[in-house]
C-alpha cells in the first residue's frame, strides 16, 4: 500500500485516482501508523514552501517521514513535496525542510535569463543524467526519451549537487526536474498530471523492485515492494 | 524549452457540453467525460471545464462531472464558471480540478483573488477576462459577457495579476465562436502587460490561426479553443503536428 501523505495541502484527488488508475493500492492518510504500515510514501504539496513545512511539523509528520525514511521505506516529493525534501528553501523567508537531500529551494528568477514568465508553466522535456536512466521511476522511459514530456508548475527550484539529479529540464536555463538520494526521489513536476508519461513513472514508483540496470555504484535505487 | 499548450474549452451546461456564438446561441456537443477522455488521448495539453449552469441542481451535477473526468484524464483541468467565493474553489479543487479560473466572481470582489493566491496559491488562480471592443478601447465584461463593467482590460487583468492570479486568460469575444482567427492585437497587448502566462481564447477556425498566433505572438504560452475541436474541423493530433512542422515547440 502507498501512503499518500495528507497534510492540508494541494490536490489529493487527482493523485489519489492516478494511482488507482494504475492499479496501485493508495490510502491518503496523515496517520503515522498507517504511514508506518505503507510499502512506499508520497509526499505531494502545492503552494508555498513555508506554509507546507509548518503543518508538516504541527501534525508530527516531519518526524515519521524522516523515521521512515531511515528505515529505508522508499518516498516519492512531488513537485512542493519534492522541495520539501531538501535543507532549507528561500521563499519568502528562509525555512527548514526535511533535509533528506542536500540543496536550498531558490527563486527560478535567480537563474534564467529575463523574459521567461514565472510561475513556470507547461510541459517541457525531461533530459535524463546518467542516474536518471538507470532510475526505477525512468525504467519504461529511458528507451523513448523524445517522449519524454512532464507538466511543469512552479517558481521555485533545488538547487542541489549533482550527484542527486536525475533529470533536468531547460528553460532559459538547466532546471533541476528530478531527484534521488538512496530511497527518498522527488520529482519536481506532477506525473498525476502528465498523461500516459507521469502514469509510466508513477507505475515505475510503485511497481519497479528498484533494482537499476546500470552498474554505477551512484545507483542507489533502494525501491523495494 | 516550454511547449506552447493547445486547450480545449468544454462549456458544460445540465450535464452536456454545449457550444454558442459570440456568446449566444447555444448547441448540444457531447457528454463532458467522454469529450475530455477523447481530447486527452488525442494530445491536448490541458482542459478546460467551464460551468455555465446557473442553479444548485446543475453545480452539483457539474461536480460530478468533473470527478470523473478527473479519475480517468492526467492532465491539468482548469474550472471556471460561478466562482465567486473561497468555498467554490475549495469545492471544484476537491473534485479535481488543479487551476480555477474566476471571472465575474473577481469584477464583484477581487480581493477574491489575492485570498485564494494565498491560500492555494498563485499557480491555482487564474484570471479569465471578456474582452470586447467598445469605442476604441477594450472594455471588461461581466456575467458571460452580458454586462460591460467599463473598466479598461488590460490595466484590469495587470491589476488581476498584481493581486495574485498567476495566469491569465483573454477571451475575445470580437472573435469568440467565428472561428476567424485569434484577437493578436488584443493578445499582443496583454503579453506586454503581464509577466505570467496568457493563454489566448476565442477565434480559432483552423491550425494556421494558432500557428498565427504563436508566430506573431511568440509570448503567449497557450490556444484555447472550443468549436474547432467539438466539431472536428481540425484534430488535435493534426493541430499539433502541423504546429511541429512548422517549428513551434510543441508536445507530440
Amino acid at each position: 500500500m502507498i501512503a499518500i501523505i495528507d497534510y492540508g495541502v494541494g490536490n489529493l484527488f487527482s493523485l489519489h485516482s492516478s494511482l488507482t488508475y494504475i492499479g496501485a493500492s493508495a490510502t491518503v492518510t496523515n496517520d503515522p501508523a498507517v504511514i508506518a504500515s505503507a510499502d512506499k510514501i508520497i509526499l505531494p504539496g502545492v503552494g508555498a514552501f513555508g506554509d507546507a513545512a509548518a503543518k508538516l511539523a504541527a501534525l508530527g509528520l516531519d518526524k515519521v517521514i524522516k523515521t521512515e525514511v531511515d528505515n529505508g521505506k522508499p518516498i516519492l516529493g512531488i513537485c512542493l513535496g519534492m522541495q520539501l525534501l531538501f535543507d532549507v528553501s528561500y521563499e519568502y523567508g528562509v525555512h527548514r525542510g526535511l533535509g533528506l537531500i542536500p540543496g536550498a529551494i531558490r527563486p527560478i528568477s535567480d537563474v534564467i535569463p529575463r523574459g521567461y514568465k514565472i510561475p513556470k508553466i507547461g510541459w517541457n522535456r525531461l533530459i535524463f543524467t546518467e542516474r536518471g536512466l538507470c532510475d526505477p521511476i525512468y525504467s519504461a522511459l529511458k528507451n523513448d526519451t523524445d517522449k519524454a514530456y512532464v507538466y511543469f508548475v512552479h517558481s521555485y527550484y533545488a538547487d542541489c549537487p549533482d550527484e542527486y539529479v536525475t533529470a533536468r529540464d531547460v528553460y532559459g536555463a538547466p532546471l533541476t526536474a528530478s531527484v534521488r538520494r538512496g530511497n527518498v526521489a522527488g520529482v519536481q513536476f506532477h506525473p498525476e498530471k502528465s498523461g500516459d508519461v507521469g502514469l509510466s513513472l508513477l507505475r515505475g514508483f510503485c511497481f519497479s523492485d528498484g533494482h537499476c540496470v546500470n552498474a554505477s555504484s551512484t545507483c542507489t535505487g533502494d525501491i523495494t515492494i | 524549452m516550454i511547449t506552447k499548450r493547445i486547450i480545449p474549452c468544454l462549456d458544460v451546461r445540465n450535464g452536456r457540453v454545449v457550444k454558442g456564438v459570440n456568446f449566444t446561441g447555444l448547441r448540444d456537443v457531447d457528454s463532458p467525460v467522454t469529450l475530455a477522455k477523447k481530447y486527452s488521448d488525442g494530445g491536448a495539453d490541458e482542459l478546460v471545464f467551464y460551468d455555465i449552469t446557473a442553479s444548485a441542481e446543475g453545480r452539483s451535477i457539474f461536480t460530478d462531472i468533473l470527478r470523473e473526468a478527473a479519475k480517468c484524464v492526467f492532465i491539468p483541468l482548469t474550472v471556471g464558471g460561478g466562482i465567486s467565493t473561497i468555498e467554490d474553489f475549495d469545492r471544484v479543487l476537491k473534485c479535481g480540478a488543479d487551476k480555477v479560473s474566476v471571472n465575474s466572481g473577481a469584477i464583484a470582489d477581487p480581493t477574491l483573488i489575492s485570498r485564494a493566491a494565498e491560500r492555494y496559491g498563485s499557480q491555482c488562480v487564474v484570471i479569465s477576462a471578456d474582452v470586447k471592443r467598445v469605442g476604441g478601447e477594450w472594455h471588461v465584461f461581466a456575467k458571460g459577457g452580458r454586462i460591460d463593467t467599463g473598466m479598461e482590460a488590460i490595466s484590469w487583468i495587470a491589476r488581476c495579476v498584481s493581486l495574485g492570479a498567476g495566469e491569465v486568460v483573454v477571451n475575445s469575444m470580437d472573435t469568440d465562436g467565428v472561428c476567424g482567427g485569434f484577437d493578436i492585437p488584443l493578445i499582443r497587448a496583454v503579453c506586454d502587460a503581464v509577466t505570467v502566462p496568457v493563454i489566448a481564447s476565442g477565434g480559432a477556425g483552423s491550425a494556421l490561426d494558432f500557428i498565427k498566433l504563436f508566430t506573431e505572438v511568440p509570448e503567449c504560452s497557450a490556444g484555447l479553443a472550443a468549436s474547432i475541436f467539438h466539431y472536428g474541423n481540425v484534430t488535435i493530433e493534426d493541430l499539433k503536428k502541423t504546429l511541429a512542422s512548422a517549428g513551434i515547440p510543441v508536445r507530440l
